[in-house]
């Protein structure tokens, strides 16, 4: 296995005539991680990550694989392993050929082929017409297609789409696997909770702009954290909490109290002699930070 | 290997691994296996006396031409098929997104588009045996029981069988060339077949009524190839039309072939693939 590249990003635009879909992107993503690339639909992921892989051509940057561009690469499928959102498959092709076709023109030994299909569970139905294929299957195809090379760094755009519960759990686990060999694994998706478990990085982008970027516990500490609590006197609580200075919100499972420390909005009530029927810290910031990030993004 | 033979191998298998190359292959040995076999007992039926001239049999070819003319049938009919097969070959990329996995295995894309070339070339021959089995094949058999001559034994018969063979190949690549310039399939099939059945017989025949025209005239592609191939029933209805040398006519679809591709690659398969 090739080691992990990083991959670069570095001042890229792209325009669609008058829209701006990508718009001076920079960072990079590296080895040995798993880095979630986030944003809402139409964010520029998607036209990002063609970018990378020389499918579609900047207006201005570059983007490179530990600083060579992909179409310079000289072994690309053993260095890149990328599945793209679109299904990109002749229907009447089986998914043994779809593989082998791609296998001889990148010069990769054909016993791969059982192998990567072997992998993500096709081998049953290799020799059926992919046009037969469930989402599911194709995904696990599009990700056969990307292992084939045994490549040091994974483009996966969307790559959760349409894969059932079981196998959601398994590409979570498969994804930490491959950054644990030291490979490059980016991923993107337009949302957190469906990457939150399995990424160690974040990088999010809202109208083609880099919103933020870091590991994914620096998310937590972009929101203040917050208190939950309510009492089956719900007023005296919020006499309480008002006379004690600690601002609050009123939310559905109770009051959202702009305090870090549980032990202090339980002393407040127990000194005010108000039972409590809740009290604990919000369990995630996350999606809250996200979606404050992508804010302006997300009502487009 | 080289990356471009890895490249040629990769699109062999891409014409192999679907189904369209033999339900063309079939549907070419079908269609030219009754025009031969029906035309061979027509004017075999009428030079033998079974048929009488009475029925249109003035208009029958000499004897010693309707061997080469039934033969040549393989492509002066057959030829849309390489054509059709060439252009869908680069069009079903274009319509199945398959550009994508192409290029990510190959960001080379000029060296795809000329593996492809090469491939729907040799895929193109290959159609002008399966043509000329039936136009020879069944031709010939035809032709013997009406008496007439089949001439399999004269090399110039093999040296129309040869250059009929060149000149499917070609046009499967100009097939290619048409698809990388008009990659929407539909677009293509239309095009294909408005060219190859209405627009370029009208122009050809049109091309002989003057001696200017004529002179343009015989560079049209079918006319090209009608020369490569050496006789056609074209030259025999209007036998008055000028004709290129055999390898003028092969050079001319060649370069048909080639300039349509490299515009081809320029206008449309060097765009974002999104
Ligand atoms: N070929 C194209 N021509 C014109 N505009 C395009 C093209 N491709 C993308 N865009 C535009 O670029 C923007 C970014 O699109 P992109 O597909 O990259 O977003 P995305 O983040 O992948 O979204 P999603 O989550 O829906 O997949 C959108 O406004 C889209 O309409
Ligand atoms: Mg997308």
């Amino acid at each position: 296995m090739p080691a992990g590249s990083v991959v670069e990003f570095a001042n890229v635009t792209k325009r669609f005539g008058a829209v701006t879909a990508v718009d001076d992107l920079s960072f990079t993503v590296e080895p040995g991680r798993v880095t979630g690339f986030l944003g809402p639909n139409g964010a520029g992921k998607t036209t990002s990550l063609r970018m990378l892989l020389g499918l579609v051509t900047p207006t201005a940057g570059t983007a490179t694989f530990g600083g060579v561009r992909y179409a310079d690469l000289s072994h690309p499928l053993a260095t890149v392993g990328s599945a793209l959102e679109a299904a990109s498959f002749h229907p009447g092709r089986t998914a043994r050929n779809h593989l082998r076709v791609y296998a001889i023109g990148a010069g990769l030994p054909p016993t791969r082929v059982g192998e990567v299909l072997q992998t993500v569970g096709l081998t049953e139905y290799a020799d059926r017409r992919v046009g037969g294929y469930s989402l599911g299957m194709r995904q696990r195809l599009g990700l056969a297609f990307a292992l084939i090379g045994d490549p040091g760094v994974l483009v996966l755009d969307e790559p959760i789409n349409g894969l059932d519960p079981e196998g959601i759990k398994w590409i979570r686990g498969f994804l930490r696997e491959l950054a644990g060999e030291g490979r490059t694994v980016l991923v993107s998706s337009h949302l957190l909770s469906e990457v939150q478990q399995s990424v160690d990085d974040v990088v999010i982008i809202a109208r083609g702009r880099l919103v933020h970027r870091g590991p994914l516990s620096s998310l937590e500490t972009e929101t203040a954290p917050q208190v939950v609590v309510d009492s089956p006197t719900r007023e005296a609580l919020a006499a309480a909490l008002t006379d004690a200075g600690i601002r609050f919100t009123e939310g559905r499972t109770g009051l959202l109290a702009a305090d870090p420390d549980p032990a202090r909005i339980g002393h407040v009530a127990f000194a005010a002699g108000v039972e409590l029927s809740t009290l604990h810290r919000q369990k995630s910031g996350l999606e809250d930070s996200f979606l404050a990030l992508v804010g302006e993004g997300h009502t487009l | 290997m080289s990356g471009y033979l890895r490249s040629v191998a990769a699109e062999f298998t891409k014409v192999t691994s679907t189904r369209i190359w033999w339900v063309i292959a079939l549907v070419l040995f079908g269609y030219i296996a009754v025009l031969a076999g029906g035309l061979s007992a027509l004017f075999g039926g009428v030079q033998s006396g079974a048929i009488g001239s009475s029925m249109g049999g003035g208009q029958a070819p000499p004897p010693a031409q309707l061997p080469a003319l039934i033969y040549s049938f393989a492509s002066s009919v057959g030829y849309v098929f390489p054509v059709l097969l060439g252009a869908l070959a680069v069009t079903g990329e274009f319509r199945h997104q398959t550009l994508t996995p192409t290029f990510l295995a190959v960001p080379r894309r000029g060296r795809v588009l000329a593996a492809k070339l090469t491939t729907l070339f040799g895929f193109g021959a290959v159609l002008g045996v399966v043509a000329l089995l039936a136009s020879v094949g069944v031709g010939a058999l035809v032709m013997g029981t009406f008496g007439v001559d089949p001439v399999l034994g004269e090399s110039d018969t093999w040296a129309l069988i040869g250059r009929s063979v060149l000149a499917m190949a070609l046009w499967a690549a100009v097939g290619v060339g048409l698809g990388v310039l008009v990659p929407n399939q539909v677009a293509t099939i239309v095009i294909v077949l408005a060219f190859t059945q209405f627009i370029e017989p009208l122009l050809r025949l049109a091309s002989t009524f003057t001696d200017a025209t004529a002179g343009i005239g015989r560079f049209l592609p079918g006319a090209a190839s009608d020369a490569l191939v050496g006789a056609s029933f074209f030259s025999i209805a209007a036998p008055g039309a000028s004709v290129l040398e055999w390898w003028q006519g092969g050079l001319v679809l060649l370069a048909y072939a080639v300039v349509l591709t490299v515009i081809g690659y320029l206008v449309t398969w060097r765009r974002d693939v999104t």
